[in-house]
């Protein structure tokens, strides 16, 4: 074989060999949960290997090993991950425990003002300590908890007369928890279409957080305060305030009046699939599973309506949504990053939100025609202006444990009274800010 | 390489001309073949025990790694056992273990005194028999949560079938979610003390049995007399399995309740897990899982001497 002809297929095999390695660093790998936004995600992320050539790989795990699986991966300084969508909850502890990168330099080198994003989501999502100007996360995917109901049964008018008939006032929309219980007591056990119908579906679920995501809807709405204001961390008259009993006595009473059978450990997906299959008039669910309900070809375009958190003494919602980090013992922070640029970009935002992803750049949110781009924008915002959130604390996992446990007993096992079952949740939160040198 | 010829006579080797060391001797040829196993144990089994014992001493949290460590000497170990969740969940777990072992045994025997009888397609029926324990326990409870749900679940309807007292919710209600677990471990589980009291049965030799009939020792008399000592240390190996296995149940019963509702199938394992992998108390759960390793350990031995007075009666 001539010496050229050597030269030219070792460079061939040096070619070939080093192409995979060379694409192998090029890759990051995002980390999320498995539901509809994540593939949106995934057809957004498209555009950016275009661009950058940079291709990404996904980890999505369903929801209820979601903070398990990946505080895990997070406490034992795994490098799986290399951009983490994290809870809002977890910021603090990843913040004091380093296990994201600090984004303050790069917004400031990359020209990226945190000031484009809606300021409740730079709060709640990118802040630790909460409100400093200390940026852990970019606002990624606004989320807040809200209810979707059958639009096509409140308008049929052999309902609305029956209603009426018995409510004296017309079938819409709940604007408080009292007219969102006569509601769902209304629709409990009716037949619609040959088919016996419940209230509402509303979340009942013991294992991670979900009791206490649908129980705060109602405590936030009664105006509830984690502490109080002027002594952090002393609950006592707040936690287990007459409101919060009442709220939470409210919430057992619609679990008992108004759910379908067994509805006793439901979130997210029991809900759609109670909704979906024809089964309830309302449940109660994360905005971000709107877009996917408003497209389902059994209940989507007319036959479903939403509508914000209702209100009783103030309006309030659950906060939901995450903030996009680079996870500090990733190999490849800098390609980490520069997805977090391309994402901040104003024309990709506005393409997340066209995808089915909730933006939180408010060059999206206050455009004029935002809120008509689709049938829950307008709630959407309005559910975002009044958000309230769970402890963010280190030791959050802790306190919602806690809490899952309390409100489970109270709500589904009837165990004791609401004013136990909270004073029992002061007293386990007490010794977990006890232990982390808090009180 | 043999020493000997393939005629099998042995070459005559001089003893002046033998090596000072013909190889390894027995001992340390055992030694060389234990050796790995041992290391591997030390590794995966005993260094993890010891390190668990130090944690359990501590306040360490896997969550806060560079949180200062202390040692907090026995507090642990006290605050678990003065909580009186601890001792409800411990309860619970006794609970389970409790009935579903008892149910496991009598269906188990009765059914391999069925098949014992060898009839036709006896073969086919066992294999039947044995399918729920050769699935994953986690599939089991998932499936058995949707024969359960109150709408649409097949256990409601045939329950209904028979007694038609109207919708309940098995995994949802207070009163019955205790059972519902129990009911589905004994439908995993049954099948393998069957296989290991069918084991038990086949060992007795026909002879016994046929001397036992020429005494004239009618059926009842030989099944108490013969057949319940004879398998009773299969049984009672079945019952010690089974037992240090549903004490540390897990898989099963978080996918069929997750514990709930509130508290009420919340077993030790499940509260350990709680404790050690969602709340990240690593020192306190460490304590937990010691208390909890002694008392399986503990009851085991004395379980074990009992088995041993039995099969040497």
């Amino acid at each position: 074989m001539p010496r050229t002809s050597i030269a030219a297929l070792a460079a061939a095999l040096l070619v070939a060999g080093w192409q995979p390695a060379q694409a192998q660093d090029k890759q990051i790998t995002l980390c999320w949960a498995a539901w509809d936004p994540a593939n949106a995600l995934v057809e957004l992320s498209k555009d950016f290997t275009a661009q950058s050539g940079i291709r990404m790989k996904f980890e999505f795990v369903p929801w209820s090993n979601f903070a398990d699986r990946f505080l895990n991966e997070l406490n034992s300084k795994g490098k799986l991950c290399d951009l983490m969508i994290g809870d809002s909850q977890w910021l603090g502890g990843s913040a004091e425990n380093k296990h994201y990168v600090k984004l303050n330099e790069f917004f400031d080198k990359n020209n990226i003002k945190i000031t484009d994003f809606l300021p409740a989501t730079v709060y709640a999502y990118s802040t630790w300590p909460k409100g400093s100007p200390n940026y852990w996360a970019l606002p990624a995917m606004g989320d807040a908890l809200g209810w979707i109901y059958r639009k096509d049964w409140f308008a049929r008018p052999e309902i609305r007369a029956a209603f009426k008939a018995k409510y004296n006032r017309d079938l819409d929309v709940p604007k408080t928890w009292t007219e969102l219980k006569q509601v769902a007591e209304f629709f409990q056990g009716r037949e619609i279409d040959g088919k016996k119908v419940y209230g509402a579906a509303i979340y009942t679920e013991r294992g991670s957080e979900g009791i206490t995501m649908g129980v705060t809807a109602a405590l936030y709405s009664w105006g509830f305060q984690y502490d109080d204001p002027k002594k952090p961390y002393f609950m006592n008259g707040f936690v287990n305030s007459k409101d919060a009993v009442e709220a939470l006595e409210f919430y057992k009473s619609m679990v008992k009046c108004c759910t379908p059978p067994g509805h006793t450990n439901a979130y997210m997906v029991e809900n759609l699939d109670a909704y979906k299959s024809g089964q309830v008039a309302m449940q109660m669910n994360w905005f971000a599973f709107m877009p996917g309900i408003a497209k389902d070809p059994q209940v989507g375009g007319e036959r479903s309506g939403f509508f914000v958190n209702p209100k009783q003494k103030i309006a309030a919602s659950t906060l939901g949504g995450q903030g996009i980090s680079v996870v500090s013992y990733s190999d490849k922070k800098d390609l980490a990053l520069e997805y977090i640029k391309w994402f901040a970009q104003p024309d990709v935002q506005k393409k997340w939100w066209a995808l089915g992803g909730y933006s939180c750049h408010r060059s999206v949110l206050e455009s004029p025609d935002f809120t008509k781009s689709a049938p829950f924008a307008a709630d959407f915002l309005v559910a975002m202006s009044g958000v309230k959130d769970f402890w963010q604390e280190p030791s959050y996992a802790e306190l919602l444990q806690a809490m899952q446990k309390r409100v489970h007993d109270y709500v589904v096992a009837d165990r004791g009274t609401a004013k136990e079952a909270l004073d029992l949740l002061i007293r386990d939160w007490t010794r977990t800010f006890k232990d982390v040198g808090k009180l | 390489m043999s020493r000997f010829p393939r005629s099998g006579a042995p070459i005559p080797v001089p003893i002046t001309a033998a090596p000072a060391h013909r190889g390894l001797s027995d001992r340390a040829i055992a030694w060389l073949f234990i050796t790995p196993t041992i290391l591997l144990l030390l590794a995966i089994n005993i260094f993890p025990l010891l390190w668990t014992i130090q944690l359990s001493f501590t306040n360490y949290r896997a969550n806060r790694p560079n949180a200062p460590l202390r040692w907090v000497g026995l507090e642990n170990y006290t605050y678990i056992l003065e909580d009186f969740e601890v001792w409800e969940r411990l309860q619970t777990t006794a609970h389970f273990v409790a009935w579903s072992i008892g149910l496991e045994v009598v269906l188990g025997f009765g059914l391999a005194l069925l098949i014992n009888r060898r009839f036709r397609g006896d073969s086919f029926w066992t294999t039947v028999i044995l399918l729920p324990m050769m699935l994953s326990p986690a599939v089991v409870g998932v499936f058995w949560k949707y024969l359960f749900e109150p709408q649409s679940g097949v256990f409601n309807y045939l329950v209904n079938l028979v007694v038609p007292i109207g919708s309940f919710s098995m995994l949802g209600e207070v009163n019955l979610a205790p059972w519902a677990i129990v009911l589905v471990d004994t439908w995993m589980w049954t099948p393998y003390v069957m296989l290991i009291c069918l084991a038990g049965l086949r060992s007795i030799p026909d002879s016994i049995y046929e001397a036992a009939e020429i005494d004239r020792a009618g059926p009842w008399r030989r099944f108490w007399s013969i057949t319940v000592p004879m398998v009773m240390p299969f049984l009672l190996l079945a019952v010690l399995f089974r037992a240090i296995e549903n004490f540390k149940m897990f898989d099963l019963v978080v996918n069929l309740t997750s514990g709930g509702p509130g508290s009420t199938t919340e077993l030790a394992s499940i509260t350990l897990k709680r404790e050690a992998f969602e709340k990240w108390k690593t020192g306190y759960s460490s304590a937990f899982a010691i208390i909890l390793f002694v008392t399986v350990f503990g009851a085991a031995t004395v379980y074990v001497k009992l088995l041993n007075r039995v099969k040497n009666r």
